[in-house]
């Protein structure tokens, strides 16, 4: 089932939540919606379910007009951060909830339901904690019943808010593996939201990175993070320095000094460069950028400098060996590989 | 339009509450059962003690056996309530302050007051000092009267007041664990200076709360009270004892004008309560009441 | 103070985790000092007095007709009540977590009125209402109707009383229930009344249970404001506390003894059973966490 969200706003007590939202999500496809707190991905999400109604806009399911329909109608299965599970209910009780309150024209015979739970648990890997109660599993455990009782009632989508957000991390790295496996067997137009970029990157089709009640840019994984479109997204998606440089002949200049950059055809006038810490050249010679080590310190695999770029006190970090010699006040200069201009 | 209109109110109402409607019927029909049970009541208090005027209303407060009840309600309560105080505040650092065996038994055992009917709490020191007993007859020989007498009145308040400021406290206490207590001993304070200093303003607006509701029931005992006093006017009778004899004595508006004064008394108490409640509700803790 | 500025462990108190703060013995041993002297010591004298019947004896005096009744009286009066403080509770505990409505804050408050209020002022108040003369007596009076001096008056009584236990036990249980329960059910295509039938009210269950049990035994308990309203006739309205209070006003020690016994036996038994349902709810549903 494709969904397509058309121009939604929401409001929240005259606070806009969402300004004027356009999304396509392909039948079938594994969507993040990445963005700080704040940033209206769980409101529209929530918006998709019909957990809340649009201010204005439209959501289609398929070719309908879902707008109109209530949650109820619209048969899409959610997954809440905290599980939700209902605690006075056992495991299968959970899972079959979902098909035993529909009404009795549409509800499968009791041996159908129980025998669809079972093989839903069994999916999410669960045989033989049918009888316990939600209080008797871990955190991760829930959460897989969780998504086991989402998908029970075949959903047209699944939505999925933070569903890791709530595990330690270890259990949400395998969670993550998994929910793809299950996504990949199953087949489900799945949306789901995050705040984690390393999850968006490795778990998703395509991501929809937002800020401020907008959509920042819509892509796949790569395409995001080597073709962000504004210095949000560059900043959000993964590491990120900045600096502010001048123009001229089509080359980069910082404090009246050419640093061996191409401009490309960005015109001539202030700008914004951005490149990403690890992708970096150390160069010897004149037309580079150069810096004084202020901070030097070892992570992991690699040595994080920060360093102080000419007089105005900008500040960039770039990754070394981490057996790079880079002391304090020691001098080094370099060149990013790949970088991004943005209009100042 | 039919489905316009039906679309218009799935917009409106959220998933997970009821229409506004159902809403007003739902907070309608809770209303009236409470203005039936709860204020109806109340109000018949007040409406009957001024039925006959003013006068009459004032006439039956200064009355001499009246005034007499006053006092005697005010110094039962003067007495019970302060030894409670000692008692939960002993109990809720015992409790809460340490780890040992028993300690959930021991926090049962305080709440028990609260499941004996109270003209069996009354009943209870009767056995202990009355006729036939092995303890009355002996303070009897050194002259302490026990039962229909102020001694009685008190032993049977402060047992249906008992667990109040204590319930109170214990989880107040045990929410803010012992970090407070520690930091002060380790800083060379004593333990009075701790408990001065440190736990008791950290419990005060809690405190507070558990001696209203001790005062209020203290004032108000009445099962309990009635058994061990012999209801001697003028001498054993307290408040609500006062209200019994005057109501059985066919004198209904001096019975009620006694009466209004408890009442003022539960309508301060309740507004104090929820003073607190409202203004220090994260210093309460949260008891379930 | 010396012993508890060292820290060293003390061997006589190896029941307790060692701590730094001081005063435990102190503080425990007024605990228990204060408890015994008020609250057992009294209770095992009621214990011995009916113990001194010998079990046949007891069995006998337990089983008389007068006290079966009004055993009877009590348990089934205190049972409806409940029964009917439960639905209604229930209802004013939605209403007063779930809606916002002007005044839900003195409604809230309100409901303490039955904790604050004398309880002989609450029965002479209900009494003024019920009577056959009274502001919904006169109601039901032209259709043969009688509330007060019946069995029906006691219920009154009891729900009044009882009211508030019911309310503040579920209250803070249903603050709890999350918001992304309910919109799972929903999700799930529950419509709204599945959703409050099938989720909500079952995660309910306990805390129901719970405030049907302690408004039952305070129904049974309850003195003050039943005796007014009852009309006390021995096998229809005279509840089990009353029958103390005249056994005890005959100097019948024993009798009155005897019936408090039982009544404490079953309350034991009801407060057992309220611990057990917070603990296998606890443990199975993990609420109070």
């Amino acid at each position: 089932m494709e969904v397509r969200v058309a121009n939604v706003r929401k409001e929240f007590d005259r606070f806009p939540a969402l300004h004027d939202v356009s999304l396509d999500i392909r039948s079938g496809e594994l969507i993040a919606l990445l963005g700080p707190s704040g940033s209206g991905k769980t409101t529209l999400l929530r918006l998709i379910a019909g957990l809340e109604m649009p201010t204005a806009g439209k959501i289609f399911f398929g070719d309908t007009d879902a707008s109109e329909k209530t949650v109820q109608e619209r048969n899409i299965g959610f997954v809440f951060q905290h599980y939700a599970l209902f605690r006075h209910m056992t495991i299968l009780e959970n899972v079959s909830f979902g098909l035993k309150v529909r009404p009795r024209s549409s509800r499968p015979p009791a041996g159908e339901i129980r025998r669809r739970a079972m093989e839903l648990l069994d999916l999410v890997q669960l045989s033989g904690l049918e009888k316990r109660y939600p209080n008797q599993l871990s955190g991760g455990q829930r959460q897989r019943v969780a998504l086991a009782r989402a998908l029970a009632i075949e959903p047209a989508v699944l939505l999925l808010d933070e569903p890791f957000g709530a595990l330690d991390a270890q259990v949400r790295r395998e969670l993550r593996k998994w929910l793809r496996e299950i996504h990949d067997r199953t087949g489900h137009t799945t949306v789901f939201v995050t705040h984690d970029q390393e999850e968006a990157l490795e778990l998703s089709d395509r991501l929809c990175v937002m800020s401020q009640g907008k959509i920042e840019q819509v892509g796949t994984p790569d395409t995001v993070y080597d073709h962000p479109s504004s210095p949000f997204v560059f900043g959000f998606i993964g590491e990120s320095s900045e600096l502010p440089v001048t123009v001229e002949n089509n080359e980069l200049w910082i404090g009246g000094r050419a640093i061996g950059v191409p401009a490309g055809d960005t015109p001539t006038g202030q700008s914004r460069l951005f490149f990403r810490p690890h992708d970096v050249d150390l160069v010897e010679g004149d037309a580079a950028l150069a810096g004084v080590v202020t901070t030097s310190r070892r992570v992991g695999g690699t040595r994080r400098v920060e360093l102080e770029i000419g007089g105005d006190g900008h500040r960039v970090e770039i990754d070394l060996p981490f057996d790079h010699p880079a002391g304090e006040k020691s001098r080094i200069a370099f060149r990013p590989r790949r970088w991004t201009l943005f209009p100042a | 339009m039919a489905t316009k209109l039906r679309a218009r109110t799935h917009r409106r109402i959220s998933p997970t509450s009821e229409s506004r409607l159902v809403q007003w019927i739902l907070i309608g029909i809770a209303f009236v059962f409470m203005a039936i049970i709860l204020l109806m009541p109340l109000y018949a208090v007040f409406h009957e003690a001024l039925a006959k005027g003013l006068n009459t209303f004032f006439a039956a407060l200064v009355e001499k056996d009246a005034q007499a009840a006053i006092r005697l309600t005010l110094l039962v309560a003067a007495i019970a309530v302060p030894l409670n105080v000692v008692f939960g505040l002993a109990a809720s650092w015992a409790i809460a302050k340490f780890e040992f065996k028993g300690k959930a038994f021991l926090i049962t055992l305080i709440d028990l007051p609260f499941s004996v009917s109270p003209v069996i709490s009354g009943l209870v020191y009767v056995l202990l000092f009355g006729a036939g007993s092995f303890l009355g007859p002996f303070l009897k020989s050194y002259g302490i009267e026990v039962l229909f007498a102020l001694p009685g009145i008190v032993l049977a308040t402060i047992f249906v007041t008992f667990p109040f400021v204590a319930r109170e406290l214990i989880p107040l206490m045990q929410d803010q664990g012992t970090g407070d207590e520690e930091a002060a001993l380790s800083l060379g304070a004593n333990g009075w200076q701790t408990f001065w200093r440190v736990t008791l303003p950290n419990i005060k607006w809690g405190l507070l709360y558990g001696v209203l509701l001790c005062n209020a029931r203290a004032m108000g005992e009445f099962g309990a009270v009635a058994v061990v006093s012999g209801k001697i006017r003028g001498q054993t009778t307290t408040m609500p004892l006062q209200v019994e004899m005057l109501y059985n004595e066919y004198n209904a508006t001096a019975a009620f004008a006694l009466a209004s004064l408890l009442a003022l008394l539960a309508l301060v108490t309740l507004v104090l309560k929820s003073a607190l409640e409202w203004r220090y509700g994260d210093e309460i803790a949260a008891s379930g009441k | 103070m010396s012993a508890a500025v060292s820290p060293a462990p003390r061997k006589g108190l190896s029941f307790r985790q060692p701590s730094v703060i001081p005063g435990f013995g102190l503080t425990l041993g007024f605990t228990i000092s204060y408890f015994s002297l008020i609250i057992l010591i009294p209770l095992i004298a009621l214990a011995i007095r009916s113990a001194g019947l010998g079990p046949e004896g007891f069995w006998k005096a337990a089983t008389d007709a007068r006290v079966l009744g009004a055993l009877r009286v009590s348990f089934v009066t205190a049972l409806i009540a409940a029964g009917i403080n439960v639905v209604f509770g229930t209802l004013i505990a939605w209403v007063l977590v779930r809606y916002r409505f002007p005044g839900r804050r003195i409604f809230d408050a309100i409901i303490d009125l039955p904790f604050a209020l004398p309880t002989a002022v609450a029965g002479i108040a209900l009494t003024a209402i019920y009577a056959p003369s009274g502001a919904i007596g006169a109601i039901f009076a032209p259709i043969g109707w009688r509330i007060a001096y019946t069995p029906v008056g006691i219920v009154i009584a009891m729900i009044f009383i009882g009211l508030p236990f019911v309310v503040r036990t579920i209250q803070p249980i249903l603050e709890e229930v999350s918001n992304e329960v309910e919109e799972a059910s929903a999700t799930l295509g529950a419509s709204r009344f599945q959703t409050i039938t099938k989720v909500i009210l079952p995660s309910l269950t306990p805390a129901i249970l719970t405030g049907f049990a302690l408004a039952f035994a305070r129904g049974v308990g309850e003195y003050g404001s039943i005796i007014f309203i009852a009309g006390n006739i021995p096998f229809v309205s005279e509840i089990a506390p009353l029958l103390i209070y005249i056994r005890l006003q005959e100097f019948n020690y024993v009798g009155a003894s005897v019936i408090a016994t039982v009544m404490l036996l079953i309350s034991f038994a009801m407060l057992f059973a309220i611990n057990l349902i917070q603990a296998w709810s606890r443990r199975r549903y993990g609420y109070g966490h």
